[in-house]
């Protein structure tokens, strides 16, 4: 992915409440902005712990203005729930990247909860950034007795 | 708060966090408010900061509390959604009358969209009417920079001030550069020592009072107009003369997207209006268009004062937030029907949470639902659909009691009104005393949904989960007692999950006598469970030592036992149940 270009790069995130659709984009973000990029990160709150559909966008390049992707312009699509996959396909781009739970291999996930962890290693490949940013990022956002099974989904996603 | 951090000390904030550390640099004494979304995480990272910030019972009450300590010369900020300042109004417009002496910050989180309120009225309105100066700030790093602009303005001119965010200044992460480190609280804020000076003719708002007061305020405001002129946190962007935007908020990042080329003024302090700015503006480029969310305020006073502005389309965008798509339509004076987002899925209340069991109740006896605010308005929905009206926070005890005093009898007797327990204390309580001095004839039941928490908004603490802000322990006041001491006759507590056959019968035998009854539903949300039942033991604990230590039984009440142990007793000398 070219970085360099003017106009942002567009990830969104979406899924369902509680299956990690924040954490993960908030792990995103903390990469993509200590790698030094100008980030912004959009999100609506509110009434999503109660299993409502839950979004989030995150934008970073050298300029990035309104914190919101714009219709039809997302790079990369992240699902995390895969009901919910029809409902959001709208927001990708033409030739943007999408990603689902049918992209790893599920019986091979430490705990059903680690797939946004799964998903952020496989998101990890579309980017050149040091594995270790990522690495550093999942560790400064979970607590120490999950590092053990986030490692382990991370690189079931990465395909290490 | 543990925010991301680049290299150069950047840190990556909401506008809502961005503003709880710009409140510990600027030294702010005393942070209140009232839940609300999109508000609610300013109070919750200033305390996580290290700041002084509670929560009221309800808005009137914390920004009155604000007001005491402005009157003392303290630094506040007070916070609430947009609705809240519905509720504060009576305050906010006569604050502004007496002034303040130390600097007033009431922030007010606007939701144009409804992302999660029961309007998306808008707060501009209260600036105007109210003749408080109001801040809009557009992201978080202006967030940050305008909070301390808006406590110099409101200590130089001795005015309350207000500072509109919305869900996407509020939620939205952001670079910020701040001038402290995180955490840090300065040493230096010059924030003034409190201190009470008596001015009665400058605080006591009578009409004596209040006639030189109003004329004070206009002065005041047509002073800070001139400074706004001058030297305001307004931005003049020169590009491209064909197409000048006016704008303010979130909409100017928005406005930068769909149209880099254009050239931009871009409002920092909306109220009072520098409209010699916004003129010299207006007729310094071709076609000058205002994009703002909502209400067509910015383009109605333009036009007032002889503009020829361009506006959105009211028909249309009117309705719900901008983005940049429709920012773009707005600028291509497109009025044709916009692309219906997907449907997601809506939100439902949690598996095993205690307000379905209640609502099933209700659903099987037939009720006529009176509703209010939280978790469980969710049970107006399918399949529940047990709810019948919900309009604003305490309003379920009033709507409850006006279904009574007009509907024929049979009617009347299913009418209950229901109100979540933080709904209650904030807005329901003088409904209570309503009840017990204007009976309907055939009686009422009120059930107060207890669940020891403000889940709604993210599980906050209020007065009767006996646990402030930050966790500490303090007085849980008593339902069933202020039911009581209101004059209702039949209180009774029980347990909608556990007692739920218990909770039926009780019910029906309720709606079927002509008198009071109020039920308070107790059982835990699920998600706070394990912190409530935690805090539960230990309160038991401290009991029990405490009492121990006085040789008496722990019950905590008038018993037999409360005069000391008595050896031979092993009963007195254990503590025992009431
Ligand atoms: C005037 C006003 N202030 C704040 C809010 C935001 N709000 C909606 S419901 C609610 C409280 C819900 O708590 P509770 O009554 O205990 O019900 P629960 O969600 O716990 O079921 C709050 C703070 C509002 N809608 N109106
Ligand atoms: S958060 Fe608590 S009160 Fe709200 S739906 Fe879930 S269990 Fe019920």
């Amino acid at each position: 992915m070219n970085i360099d270009s003017t106009s942002p790069i567009n990830v969104r995130f979406a899924g369902l409440g509680g299956t990690g659709v924040i954490k993960a984009s908030d792990i995103f973000a903390d990469v993509v902005f200590r790698l030094g990029h100008t980030v912004k990160k959009a999100e609506v709150h509110g009434m999503s712990q109660r299993g409502g559909s839950v979004q989030s966008d995150i934008r970073f390049g050298p300029e990035v203005h309104s914190p919101m992707i714009p219709e039809g312009a997302c790079d990369f699509l992240v699902v995390l729930e895969s009901s919910q996959v029809d409902v959001v396909r709208g927001g990708l781009r033409p030739g943007g990247v999408l990603l689902t739970p049918a992209d790893i291999d599920l019986a091979k996930l430490p705990t059903a909860k680690a797939l946004n962890v799964a998903m952020l290693g496989r998101l990890s490949r579309c980017f050149d950034f040091p594995e270790q940013s990522w690495q550093d990022s999942l560790r400064a956002n979970f607590p120490e007795k999950l590092h053990t099974a986030n490692g382990k989904a991370f690189a079931l996603g990465r395909g290490a | 708060m543990h925010p991301s951090q680049d290299s150069s000390g950047r840190l990556l904030l909401s506008g809502n966090e961005a503003v709880a550390l710009s409140a510990l640099h600027c030294g702010v004494a005393l942070g209140t408010g009232y839940p609300g979304t999109p508000s609610t995480e300013i109070l919750e990272g200033f305390d996580a900061l290290g700041g002084r910030a509670q929560w009221a019972p309800n808005e009137k009450v914390a920004a009155e509390v604000a007001l005491g300590a402005a009157f003392a010369r303290a630094r506040v900020i007070c916070t609430m959604k947009h609705v809240g300042l519905n509720v504060a109004a009576d305050v906010l417009f006569t604050m502004t009358y007496s002034g303040v002496e130390g600097g007033y910050v009431l922030i007010v989180a606007d939701d144009p969209g409804m992302a999660s309120s029961q309007n998306e009225q808008d707060s501009r309105r209260y600036a105007e009417a109210a003749a408080a100066p109001m801040f809009e700030p557009a992201d978080s790093q202006d967030a940050y920079d305008l909070l301390r602009t808006a406590f110099e303005v409101s200590e130089r001119w001795h005015i309350p001030v207000l500072f509109r965010m919305t869900t996407r200044v509020c939620h939205s992460k952001s670079p910020v550069t701040p001038r402290f480190p995180l955490g840090v609280a300065p040493a230096e804020t010059g924030a003034p020592a409190p201190e009470f000076v008596r001015n009665i003719a400058g605080r006591v708002m009578v009409p004596g009072h209040a006639k030189p007061a109003h004329r004070r305020l206009r002065a005041k405001l047509a002073d800070l107009q001139a400074w706004n002129e001058a030297q305001g946190p307004n931005r003049i962007e020169r590009r491209n003369a064909a197409l000048g935007v006016i704008t303010s908020g979130i909409s100017y990042h928005h406005v930068r997207e769909a149209a880099p080329d254009a050239s931009v003024l871009k409002l920092g302090l909306s109220h009072p209006l520098p409209m010699k700015t916004i003129r010299e503006f207006a007729a310094s480029v071709e076609r000058c268009v205002v994009v703002e969310e909502n209400d067509p305020w910015l383009a109605t006073a333009c036009r007032a004062a002889g503009l020829a502005v361009e506006a959105k389309d009211d028909s249309i965008f009117r309705f719900g937030e901008l983005n940049v798509d429709r920012v773009r339509r707005i600028l291509a004076r497109d009025s044709g029907p916009e692309p219906v987002p997907p449907r997601g899925r809506p939100p439902e209340l949690c598996a095993g949470c205690p307000h379905r069991s209640s609502f099933e109740v209700l659903k099987e006896l037939d009720c006529i639902v009176s509703g209010d605010i939280g978790c469980y308005t969710l049970a107006a929905l399918p399949p529940i659909a047990a709810m019948d009206m919900m309009i604003d926070m305490g309003a379920a005890v009033g709507m409850g009691l006006g279904l009574r005093h007009v509907l024929p009898r049979e009617q009347a007797k299913r009418v209950v009104s229901v109100i979540g327990d933080s709904t209650f204390l904030h807005g329901g309580l003088p409904g209570l005393v309503e009840m017990a001095y204007n009976p309907p004839a055939t009686g009422h039941v009120l059930v107060i949904l207890d669940n020891g928490t403000t889940a709604m908004t993210g599980q906050q603490e209020h007065p009767g989960t006996g646990r402030k802000l930050d966790g500490a322990a303090t007085y849980q006041v008593s339902y069933e007692d202020m039911a009581r001491a209101a004059g209702v006759k039949n209180v009774i507590v029980l347990n909608p999950v556990r007692e739920k056959a218990r909770f039926k019968e009780l019910l029906s035998e309720a709606l079927r006598k002509d008198e009071l009854t109020v039920f308070i539903a107790r059982s835990p949300c699920i998600l706070a469970a394990g912190r409530i039942v935690a805090w539960q033991k230990e309160r038991q604990a401290q009991e029990a030592a405490a009492a121990a230590e006085q040789g008496s039984c722990a019950c905590g009440q008038d018993c037999a036992c409360a005069g000391g142990a008595d050896e031979s007793n092993p009963v007195l000398n254990s503590p025992h149940e009431h």
